[in-house]
């Protein structure tokens, strides 16, 4: 077997720190990619075992059992169960929390009532003394027919020992520790006659569970009438019947194995959750910690932000002078740096953000906020498990909207996924800042500043619109489905730093590979669109420029800018936007506004890049553009463009519109239904445009 | 009287009964929430909605309406 992989697969339920023994094997030798045609992540990882072997590691999303109620689970059933899957696992390492065992003990005897070789990991050893805990491993080891690794993934010890396990997992045992037939003989008799050469746990499973199966095919389980087919209220009632088998027989071993001396301490858990769970503390310490948050995203991120931004202008400028003039270079300089730019500099805020959920979510804390804010949330239509992406809203909607899949109610989980981009995203940042900087003066009112206000006014907004479609979706939308929820409260950890990095670095990765191709995208096809028009009002601009100025003393600055916005006006992008500058016009704008408008639907952060190259202005310098903007005239009313009427206009725009494509394409694959996104394409744009119009109609 | 994990005060325990398949899901079964296990309240949020519980050490915060669905003999 020398050369071969051994394919292992991490099973585990959720908070019993799977992750970390996944990053303990691999280190940072792993990828994250997504299972084929759904958005659930697929963690993989290669570990070196000693005598030179290798295993190939999938860590499956976290489960309490076999029983699939979301499209996470669906994934850890459907590998299982299909042998001709490339990742079928050799060999199965199911994870549990000593403190836990009871509970994690029941996804292992279904694992292992599939017959695949099943090594049991009991993590968190380190907490066994401290928590009096003592564990007779050989007869666990003998009545769950299984070989343990007592691990800590927090101490790095017996990771060894589960490598060594790994290379021997054909001295496993295959056998099942549960027999789960006799919920119901007859009925896993006629099974067992219908379907002599399958596993009658793996028939059940298919049975019971809405996935796709390997050789099995469900009708023809259906259609076979050699056995009674069940209601669906009585097959929940044998899941129930086996739920309750199982851990009468868990029970049973632990008695014998397991021995916890209740004299220990009593732990820091209940002390804390006095605090954090109070009534009136547990609040305040939360939207303490949510000031923080927005402190850390939007104050300290400036800092790196700044030095990225000068870093890419001064990049530009490097490339025009070194490279040889030309197509080439000016594409290279105009287009592609500073579309890289757009993307790179949003990296320290999505780190920051990314960073602080995960160590919310790693010491246990992301609970407690669910568990405060259920009760107020489910007023809207919401759930306690819609903090999470609402707050993650506030850098992306991207991951805000993969970051509902735990709601389990789907009325909630729609809902939820069909108001987070009003939330104010990164991306919507720079354009605020540019606009509040030109119409909003920098004036203290009551000891704040009025742009600073504004822009607190501004996020303020996003939730509040959020929450109130929110309650307006929940009056609408007729879903009818049984709803519950059930969250785990785990123990209190202190965070991994190394959980904590690898989940930044991935997190800011997929951002900046998945949303950047597009930004990068968008700014070469801008810069192409920009620079090339039909005709000779394009093509001879300098000619017709200098004979207009023939008479005049122009300094050859001046005259250069000339030309460049003449040649703007009749490039490709510039016959757009005074194609659409009657649409634009009634919210204050003029075509070049209106041309941003029309980039940003790709991307919102794209406006700032585009007024920048529009208005001819080489780098992205915010002063620069600033008082170029400042300089603009309307077409229509005369005047400086950017007013207050129309500033604000453009705010609410901004606040309101939906202006991404990627959030569009996200949750088509979440709703897995064409119908929502382009709902929520079509409201939110409508009424971006009414709210605008009535804003600028109104103070000008 | 029924009486109900809704009912438990802070810190009071019972024992839970049967109860019906069809208003309790089979996650919280799953998660230890069986009967003849020892169920306590530990905390309520605002309005005793969710119930924060320790089932036979096993910690979850349900609905109040699910809470409502679980039969228990209080224990004194």
């Amino acid at each position: 077997m020398t050369g071969k992989q051994i394919n292992v697969a991490l099973i585990g339920n959720p908070n019993t720190g799977k992750t970390s023994v996944f990053n303990q094997l691999t280190g940072l030798n792993q990828k994250v990619g997504n299972y084929p045609g759904i958005t659930v992540e697929k963690k993989e990882g290669l570990c070196k075992l000693p005598r030179g072997l290798k295993a190939h590691i999938i860590d499956l999303p976290g489960t309490y059992s076999l029983n699939a109620s979301s499209l996470d689970e669906n994934v850890v059933i459907e590998l299982l169960l299909n042998k001709n899957d490339k990742d079928y696992p050799d060999v199965a390492v199911v994870v549990s929390d000593v403190e836990n065992l009871k509970r994690n003990l029941l996804l292992f005897t279904q694992i292992k009532d599939l017959g695949i070789p099943t090594i049991l990991v009991i993590n968190m050893a380190d907490r066994m003394e401290r928590k009096g805990i003592s564990l007779d491993i050989d007869i666990l080891e003998e009545r769950l027919k299984t070989k343990i690794a007592l691990v800590s993934a927090r101490k790095r010890t017996g990771i060894d020992k589960l490598k060594e396990l790994i290379i021997n997992h054909r001295n496993i045992s295959t056998e099942p520790c549960v027999n789960a037939s006799v919920i119901d003989p007859d009925y896993f008799g006629n099974l067992r006659k219908a379907f002599p050469k399958q596993s009658i746990y793996k028939l059940w499973l298919v049975i019971t569970q809405d996935v796709n199966f390997g050789n099995i095919n469900r009708n023809e389980i259906d259609k076979t009438h050699s056995f009674n087919t069940k209601s669906t209220s009585e097959l929940k009632r044998l899941q129930q019947k086996e739920t309750i088998h199982r851990y009468q027989f868990i029970n049973g071993v632990l008695k014998e194995a397991l021995r916890i001396d209740t004299n220990a301490a009593k732990d820091l858990r209940s002390r804390l959750d006095r605090v954090l769970t109070h009534k009136i503390w547990g609040y305040a310490i939360f939207f303490a910690i949510l000031l923080l948050i927005f402190q850390a995203i939007y104050d300290w991120s400036s800092y790196p932000m700044d030095l990225i931004d000068s870093t890419f202008a001064s990049l530009s400028e490097l490339t025009k002078a070194n490279l040889p003039e030309g197509v080439f270079t000016n594409l290279i300089a105009e287009g592609i740096i500073p579309g890289l730019g757009g993307i790179v500099i949003f990296i320290p805020q999505i780190a920051f953000l990314f960073l602080f959920i995960s160590i919310l979510e790693e010491t246990g804390y992301m609970s407690r906020v669910v568990f405060l804010m259920d009760r107020i949330m489910r007023r809207f239509g919401l759930s306690g498990k819609s903090v999470v992406p609402l707050v993650s809203g506030t850098a992306c909607a991207i991951p805000a909207v993969m970051a509902t899949r735990n709601i389990e109610n789907w009325k909630e989980r729609l809902i939820t996924i069909l108001v987070v981009p009003f939330t104010t995203c990164s991306a919507r940042l720079p354009v605020y800042l540019i606009i509040i900087a030109l119409v909003i003066p920098d004036e203290t009112f009551l000891g704040f500043n009025l742009q600073g206000l504004m822009l607190m006014f501004l996020y303020l907004l996003g939730f509040g619109i959020a929450i109130l479609s929110a309650w307006i979706l929940n009056g609408i939308l007729k879903i009818k489905n049984k709803s519950y929820f059930v969250i785990e409260m785990p123990n209190y950890k202190l965070p991994l730093l190394k959980n904590i990095g690898i989940n930044v670095v991935e997190k800011t990765k997929s951002f900046v590979f998945g949303a950047g191709k597009i930004i990068l995208a968008i700014s070469i096809i801008l810069w192409v669109l920009a620079s090339y028009g039909p005709g000779d009002d394009f093509n001879n601009a300098e000619e017709i420029i200098r004979e207009n100025y023939t008479e005049q003393s122009i300094s050859t600055e001046e005259l250069e800018q000339e030309i460049a916005s003449y040649k703007l006006k009749h490039s490709y992008i510039g016959i757009m936007g005074r194609g659409i500058e009657p649409v634009v016009a009634p919210l204050g704008y003029d075509w070049k506004i209106g041309i941003a408008i029309i980039s940003s639907f790709a991307a919102r952060e794209v406006f700032v890049g585009t007024l920048a190259t529009i208005y001819s202005v080489g780098s992205d310098e915010e002063e620069t553009i600033k008082n170029r903007m400042a300089a603009e005239t309307n077409p229509v009313l005369g005047g400086p463009l950017f007013t207050l009427a129309s500033g604000v206009s453009l705010l609410l725009f901004y606040a309101f519109a939906m202006q991404c494509m990627s959030t569009l394409a996200i949750v088509q694959k979440e709703t897995n239904s064409w119908k929502w996104p382009i709902l929520q394409l079509v409201i939110m744009s409508v009424f971006a445009y009414v709210v605008a119009l009535i804003a600028f109609q109104f103070l000008k | 009287m029924k009486v109900t994990v809704a009912q438990l005060k802070r810190g009071e325990r019972g024992i839970i009964k049967e109860f019906s398949a069809d208003h309790v899901p089979l996650k919280l079964l799953e998660m230890g929430c069986l009967p003849g296990n020892e169920v306590e309240l530990v905390q309520t949020a605002p309005f005793k909605d969710p119930m924060y519980l320790n089932i036979n050490g096993s910690h979850l915060a349900i609905r109040k309406e699910t809470a409502l669905q679980i039969e228990i003999e209080l224990i004194k």
